[in-house]
């Protein structure tokens, strides 16, 4: 086990076996909703946004399955490299990114457009797994380890936060603190820097775009200006209030297709569904994550190699941050930072990410026995 | 070993943790299953509402307004179809070439272009543009011929207000016009039914019954999008159309007065003396009142204003003229009502007269010499009527005056612009100029001159009066459900004469020989040799009527003027002689007063009373067909 061999010891059907099916169901139930919420944003018919979704859950659902049969010590080997890769994307994103609506998060690749903050969403949990995996427990909180951690976290943090991008930039850092806080960094550390945070809030926020400042006094109170920042949230709550119990009905959401919701390819996706199929359908799609996150989380309670373990417990909560925040958003429960559903939202990047993640998430299912060295 | 150690404690607190995530999770994921319940659930309704209220949006259709007819139930204002183009803009393909290419057809002004292009600027671009609010017919097949080729374009059919009788109602019925701010804050109605380019009475009748005749909104239902386009029609209500409101006035007639009035300034009334139905009315110069329905233009509208003749006055309920001698039968009846003379009271008239050292003029410079009532009201004898009046007192003759409805509004509140009008007395003038009342001005007042001023409208109401016999009449110019006709009460004015205690109909006079006396002058006047308007007779007693004439100075006659002797032509317009004409006919069994005030004609015998011959004439011929329709029971409204 000393040498990196990829093709370990299973065999193809012994891979196959291992697989998690009920979270592979999952994934393919989502894209199914998915596909069916694209079509009732472009109004009943195949237009864009809902062919070239469709198309990319084609594309990444089969990737992320043949990424599966990779070793995770595949993934282990090349976590460092693969951080690297994207912080140089992230790099290359500020220099001569793609600017569109106020902020620079592309880069051309030619045959996509490639956000280089989604996939760091995986990536800083790939690093972080792999600092760790190898970490003494007596070591995780000496002075040396927290600050190489936290260059790992800040670097990219503050690369999209200077996009703008606030609301990836708390989603990497919340992804990667959980696997901070599960490696065992003293929880006094933790209480400090939330005490810290508390304190520097008023002056950070003075540091916010203008924007964002917007967003959150638009969150504290939507109707200031309904009309104006107030109006995506307004518009998003009637959606949701609207659809009662059972829904107006697939391909009925006034709400929707009479174009009164904001961005509801993108952020607000689950308006719509929620407008459509009602407080049941939201139910059922919310537990489809929940098992996901479960799954997910169980992978790594029954993975032997650390890596696997903190991957597996860090995406599994990274989802959980995902659909919360996302939620919670266009629920009104928090302001409006950009954030997309995974599977759910349009958006090439978020997708691909979101099925590299599976991909390690299912390597790790099917060589859960196997330990890294 | 410490490896192994280190490591199972690892794993332990990996776990631990975990845990201590889990357990968040499983709250944060309760937080929010609850918010969807209480927002889906709870606030249901409350969401579905506001939802409604995003996507759906009225629409109200302009009421279709009521109409107005004559008595013979012709239209006279009414509601046109009318032609009308819109182009939506976001329909159109290249709407630079479409504007152009109409402008053409059109022939559009420049300034009417400019204005399209503004309107279209500051609208919505799915909303409708109106190229034009009104297309001829010509316009309108020359459209349908270059349709193919002006996609977007939509010729439609609107309605819009019409008066076939264009300057002929003018003043009665007023004109429509678009509402105002001011009419959308005093009217609660029209503030309720207001659409945009609601078209509402700006004067007249129109003004007048705007609440009858206004009707009520159509709606249209329509879901819209988010940008407040429409996307199909949910609903649909038919609005009501405004009442219908029948005149009581005769359009031959009044077409006549319009002829007779070119070109002169004043004012024709004609009445039916039982019934109180204004048969005709017509004030003159009189204006299309079509030009205003969508807009009048810079110069007609400079046209109407400053012309000298003030066309926008109704002259018939608000010109206030003094009487001259058509105030005689008021001053002869007053003073036989009280007994201060008899029929046979004789006055010698030198052509002047004078009291503390004032001169007082008969127009006749010679006089008359002796005259009694019968000639002094025949040939208009001044001298005879100072006397008179010397004799009676202001206060005696205003008392008559007023039960014959001098000095107050004739049709009440049917027009907003009427006067009253002035009768004096002392306690007026004390009250209101706070000097007393002269002697010499009583004298005056006994010729219609001096502070007393009347509407055309009450002088005919006043000869009304005397004709059917000196009974009270309430005028009115709109016909109601439950009218008495002439015959009812000409039954009850009979009755009222045989028994003096019958109260059935209000008695103007104490003895109906003294209205006899009076009638008996005015028919002098008119039919037998030197009375004022003998030239004017029409001796045919089916059309044979009775007046007097009347000539009220505008301005006072000083000593040098009056021996200058000029005629009418040679002083300048506005100085002349207002002339003035009342009369009622036939006289052996009358039904129509008239009054007819022409203003600097010069005298009533010359300019006044030969319209009333013209006049006559037809008033009488359309007697029968009158009484034909007041029996037709169709339509009564």
């Amino acid at each position: 086990m000393q040498n990196y061999s990829f093709n370990a010891q299973l065999s193809f059907f012994q891979k196959l076996k291992n697989f998690d099916y009920i979270l592979l169901c999952c994934i393919l139930l989502l894209g199914l909703i998915s596909a069916f919420s694209m079509y009732s944003t472009d109004g009943g018919q195949i237009l864009t946004h809902s062919r070239s979704h469709i198309l990319k859950f084609l594309i990444f659902f089969p990737m992320m399955i043949v990424l599966s049969f990779l070793n995770i010590k595949f993934w282990h080997y090349f976590a460092y490299f693969f951080y690297i890769i994207i912080l140089i994307f992230l790099i290359w994103a500020s220099l001569y990114g793609i600017k569109a609506s106020g902020s620079q998060r592309w880069i051309n690749l030619y045959f996509i457009n490639l956000q280089p903050s989604e996939l760091m969403k995986i990536a800083i949990i790939a690093c972080l797994a792999k600092y760790y995996h190898r970490e003494q427990l007596n070591k995780v909180n000496t002075l040396q380890s927290i600050l190489i951690a936290l260059i790992i976290l800040i670097l990219p943090i503050m690369l999209v936060i200077s996009q703008p991008d606030l609301g990836t930039a708390i989603l990497i850092a919340s992804s990667g603190l959980v696997v901070v806080w599960l490696a065992g960094l003293n929880i006094r550390y933790f209480i400090y820097s939330i005490l810290t945070l508390l304190i520097t809030l008023p002056f950070a926020i003075s540091f916010l775009k203008p924007y964002q400042k917007l967003r959150i006094l638009t969150f504290l109170n939507p109707d200031r200006d309904p009309l104006g920042a107030g109006y995506q949230i307004i518009q998003s709550k009637i959606a949701v209030g609207s659809g009662g119990l059972t829904g107006k009905g697939f391909l009925k959401g006034t709400q929707s297709y009479l174009e009164f919701l904001p961005e509801k390819h993108t952020d607000f996706i689950f308006t719509l569904f929620a407008e459509e199929f009602g407080f049941i359908g939201s139910l059922g799609l919310l537990l489809i994550y929940i098992v996901v996150i479960y799954r997910v989380i169980r992978i790594g309670a029954i993975s032997r190699s650390y890596f696997a373990k903190f991957f597996c417990y860090g995406y599994g909560s990274a989802i959980f941050f995902y659909v919360t925040v996302n939620m919670s958003m266009v629920l009104g429960l928090l302001p409006i930072v950009g954030s997309p559903l995974p599977i759910m939202s349009y958006g090439g990047s978020s997708m691909l990410a979101t099925m590299i993640g599976f991909a390690i998430v299912m390597s790790a299912k099917i060589n859960h026995k196997h330990l890294i060295s | 070993m410490l490896n192994e150690n280190f490591g199972v404690k690892k794993i332990h607190i990996i776990s631990r943790r975990m845990f201590i995530i889990g357990a968040a999770q499983f709250i944060v994921f309760s937080g929010i299953i609850a918010r969807l319940f209480s927002l889906q659930v709870t606030e249901n309704k409350k969401y579905l509402t506001l939802s409604d209220k995003n996507r759906l949006r009225e629409w109200r259709l302009p009421p279709v307004r009521g109409e107005f007819l004559d008595y013979f139930g012709n239209i006279i204002a009414g509601n046109l179809k009318i032609y009308q183009l819109h182009v939506i803009p976001e329909q159109v393909e290249d709407f630079r070439y479409l504007i152009l290419r109409l402008k053409t057809i059109l022939n559009l002004s420049n300034n009417d272009f400019k204005k399209i292009i503004k309107q279209k600027n500051k609208q919505k671009n799915w909303e409708t543009l109106i190229i034009s609010k009104n297309l001829t017919w010509e316009q309108f097949t020359k459209i349908n011929y270059f349709l193919h080729e002006l996609s977007g374009a939509k010729p439609v059919l609107s309605v819009s207000r019409d008066y076939p009788f264009s300057e002929n109602y003018t003043h009665i019925l007023g004109y429509v016009s678009e509402a105002s701010e001011k009419d959308i804050i005093d009217n609660e109605k029209i503030k309720n039914n207001h659409v945009p380019g609601l078209k509402v009475g700006k004067t007249g009748l129109e003004k007048t019954f705007e609440n009858k005749l206004i009707g009520t909104n159509g709606v249209q239902r329509y879901e819209v999008n988010a940008y407040g386009k429409r996307i199909r029609q949910i609903d649909y209500k038919d609005g009501l159309k405004g009442k219908t409101i029948r005149l009581t006035t005769d359009t031959e007639i009044q077409k006549l007065c319009n002829e007779l009035l070119k070109g002169l300034a004043g004012s024709i009334s004609v009445m039916d003396i039982y019934t109180g139905d204004v048969i005709a009315m017509q004030s003159s110069p009189s204006f299309d009142p079509n030009l205003f329905l969508f807009g009048i233009n810079q110069d007609d509208w400079q046209l109407i204003r400053n012309n000298p003749l003030k066309p926008l006055v109704n002259k018939t309920v608000s010109g206030l003229y003094s009487p001259g001698s058509t105030f005689k039968p008021m001053v002869a009846l007053s003073a036989l009502e009280n007994n201060i003379v008899s029929k046979d009271f004789k006055v010698n008239c030198t052509g002047i007269t004078e009291m503390y050292g004032q001169e007082y003029h008969c127009w006749k410079k010679k006089g008359h010499g002796i005259v009694n009532l019968k000639s002094a009201m025949k040939q208009s004898c001044d001298t005879y009527f100072y006397e008179v009046a010397r004799k009676l007192g202001v206060d005696r003759l205003k008392e008559t005056s007023i039960k014959f409805g001098l000095g107050e509004k004739v049709l009440n509140e049917n027009f907003s612009n009427e006067k009253k009008g002035l009768v004096p007395d002392t306690t007026w003038k004390k009250n209101y100029l706070g000097k007393g009342w002269v002697l010499g001005e009583t004298l005056i007042t006994g010729i219609g001159q001096g502070y007393i001023l009347t509407t055309p409208l009450q002088l005919c109401l006043m000869t009304a009066q005397l004709a059917n016999g000196g009974f009270k009449i309430y005028p009115k110019i709109t016909v109601g459900e439950n009218d008495k006709t002439a015959e009812e009460i000409k039954f009850l004015i009979s009755e009222s004469l045989k028994n003096p205690n019958e109260k059935k109909h209000k008695r103007l006079f104490k003895d109906p020989k003294n209205i006899e006396l009076i009638r008996e002058g005015m028919f002098a006047s008119t039919n037998e040799t030197r009375g004022t308007s003998y030239a004017s007779r029409i001796e045919d007693p089916k059309y044979q009527f009775a007046g007097k004439t009347g000539t009220s100075q505008v301005k006072r006659i000083t000593k040098e003027q009056r021996e200058l002797n000029l005629t009418t032509s040679q002083i300048p317009y506005e100085e002349r002689d207002h002339a003035l004409y009342v009369a009622f006919g036939p006289y052996k069994n009358p039904r129509y007063a008239l009054s007819i005030v022409i203003e600097h004609g010069g005298s009533g015998s010359s300019a006044a009373a030969p319209i009333a011959k013209k006049l006559f004439k037809l008033i009488i011929d359309r007697h029968e067909q009158r009484e034909k329709t007041r029996n037709d029971k169709s339509l009564k409204i």
